[in-house]
């Protein structure tokens, strides 16, 4: 197995000293290659699943293994897209693509330009080489940190809700280029996000989570032909069936929240 | 309008009141003279190059106290955010120090160094160090996690970690702790030249004030002023706005 989450607690101690659990028993086999979506409701711990495997945080339990190597920290084997901007703004777009590459490619730095330019290619912003984070619009910024993230030619990629602070429009011409660069470059995939379109258009599964605590409650496999536009109707029917099992969960939340309101 | 021009036109008028105001006789000549007298006490001094020796005398004075608060400063603060302990004992005299006007360790200098440039350089340094050291501190402390988060995530670590992303990030706060060190440090040197034995624009002032030559007071009083607001206005200001600008936080400031 090529990504392999077996018995992953994660637990934090609050600062009111209690202990949260945010994921529970979490079991979760990714293959080479795959677009798997993680999707669920807000405080399910999706992100805090994407940062135990991009090695930023450990378990409290069990075990994430990559290729059979247990992960214990963060590398280079990873890449990982934020959700807020992540681009060091003191550098220009092209430095911040380099960035990654600097001590890899020390000896051959017109092979590590070459990278650079190919990647900025490939998310067509090559134009924009010179240019600084703090001139570039949200989309064209999440755009850099892809080319960013593939530059350093990872196994698995790690998306956490990309494109969520991003317009309906934006995000439609991203979801192309993604696919696109995924079919391009055949990595493996794992994309966070709360958009249940999204995760219906763009994956191979739809890894569903659900709440108090995080645990995976369903693992739908998306078995439809791309581009998948062309499937409008069948797309509509997977993301009732999907709105079905996360509804209940989602209510589970609301009402959380409700006597949260009540009673504090 | 132009802001140079409505800044030109609103300088001119309060030269010309004063003038006015002066020809009236309201006040004698001792308390405050004309601003052409002042005009002319000036250019005479810059013309046989007293004053452009003072000037010269107290920049060098700043220019060597601010350097060294500078690297004071920055080590003082790096020290401050990234080690705990430091930061719950040293870190509260440092700010203990910083409310103190440096003009107080006139004395203590004095004992150590005599009335020499010296201490005028030492009383600077004071005055700079402190401000330094907590707008570094700030900005080391303030760097975003999601910098270091994501720099983790391609290979970096320690001494690479900390030049590469922890540092350049917290320019903004640092280019703030440079311009504040300068102001500071202008205000320590003046209090520390008037008590000392020149050279130094501070110096001239009291011994203008000594012999009652109320236009040199008055001129000299103009020149610092002059000086500290071309200073923060041509390089300072300038320096902070484009660091903002390039950092992506100009909204925020
Ligand atoms: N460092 C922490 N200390 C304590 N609790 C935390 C910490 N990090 C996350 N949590 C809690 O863990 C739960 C899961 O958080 P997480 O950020 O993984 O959710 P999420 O699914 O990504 O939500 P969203 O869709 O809103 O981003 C939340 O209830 C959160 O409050
Ligand atoms: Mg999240």
């Amino acid at each position: 197995m090529f990504l392999q989450v077996s018995g992953v607690t994660k637990q934090y101690v609050t600062n009111q000293g209690t202990i949260f659990t945010a994921l529970q028993n979490i079991e979760l086999d990714v293959e080479e290659g795959e677009f798997v979506s993680l999707l669920g409701p807000s405080g399910c711990g999706k992100s805090t699943l994407l940062s135990l495997i991009a090695g930023l945080s450990e378990p409290t339990e069990g075990s994430v293994l990559l290729k059979g190597q247990k992960i214990t920290r963060p590398g280079s084997d990873r890449g990982v897209v934020f959700q807020e901007p992540a681009l060091f703004p003191w550098l220009t777009v092209f430095e911040n693509v380099m960035f990654p590459l600097r001590k890899k490619y020390r000896k051959n730095q017109k092979e590590a330009k070459q990278r650079v330019m190919d990647h900025l290619k490939m998310v067509q912003l090559s134009r924009f080489a010179d240019s600084y984070p703090s001139e570039l619009s949200g989309g064209m910024q999440q755009r850099v940190a892809i080319a960013r993230a593939l530059a350093m030619d990872p196994m698995l990629l790690l998306m956490d809700e990309p494109f969520g602070a991003l317009d309906e429009q934006t995000r439609q011409v991203l979801h192309g280029e993604l696919e696109r660069i995924w079919m391009e470059t055949g990595k493996t995939i794992l994309f966070v996000t709360h958009n249940i379109q999204e995760a219906v258009k763009l994956s191979d599964r739809v890894v569903i989570m659900g709440t108090q605590p995080g645990k995976v409650i369903s693992d739908m496999r998306i078995r439809l032909p791309r581009p998948r536009q062309q499937f409008r109707e069948k797309m509509v029917q997977i993301e009732q069936e999907i709105m079905d099992i996360l509804g209940q969960e989602i209510d589970k939340v609301i009402k959380g929240e409700l006597s949260d309101a009540h009673s504090g | 309008m132009p802001i140079l021009v409505k800044r030109l036109i609103f300088f001119v008028a309060l030269v010309v009141i004063w003038e006015g105001l002066f020809r009236l006789n309201l006040w004698p000549p001792t308390m405050l003279p004309s601003p052409v007298q002042v005009g002319k006490t000036v250019w005479m001094g810059l013309a046989d190059l007293t004053l452009v020796y003072d000037l010269i005398a107290s920049l060098r004075h700043l220019l060597i106290g601010f350097s060294i608060a500078l690297c004071i400063g920055t080590l003082l603060g790096v020290l401050l955010a990234r080690v705990r302990t430091a930061d719950e004992t040293l870190g509260i005299l440092v700010l203990a120090f910083q409310s103190v006007p440096s003009i107080v360790w006139l004395p203590l200098a004095i004992a150590w160094f005599g009335l020499t440039e010296t201490s005028v350089i030492f009383i600077v340094v004071l005055g700079g160090t402190f401000v330094m050291a907590m707008n570094m501190r700030m900005g080391i402390k303030n760097v975003s996690p999601v910098y270091i988060k994501a720099a983790r995530t391609m290979d970096y670590t320690g001494p690479d970690l900390f030049f590469r992303v922890i540092v350049p990030a917290s320019i903004p706060h640092a280019v703030t702790g440079i311009r504040l060190a300068w102001a500071f440090g202008w205000r320590a040197l003046m209090a520390g030249e008037l008590l000392s034995t020149g050279p130094g624009l501070g110096y001239t002032l009291k011994y203008a004030s000594d012999t009652g030559e109320m236009a040199l007071v008055i001129g000299v009083i103009i020149l610092i002023g002059f000086i500290g607001i071309l200073t923060d206005q041509l390089i300072f200001n300038r320096l902070e706005k484009n660091v903002l600008e390039r950092w992506g936080l100009e909204t925020a400031a």
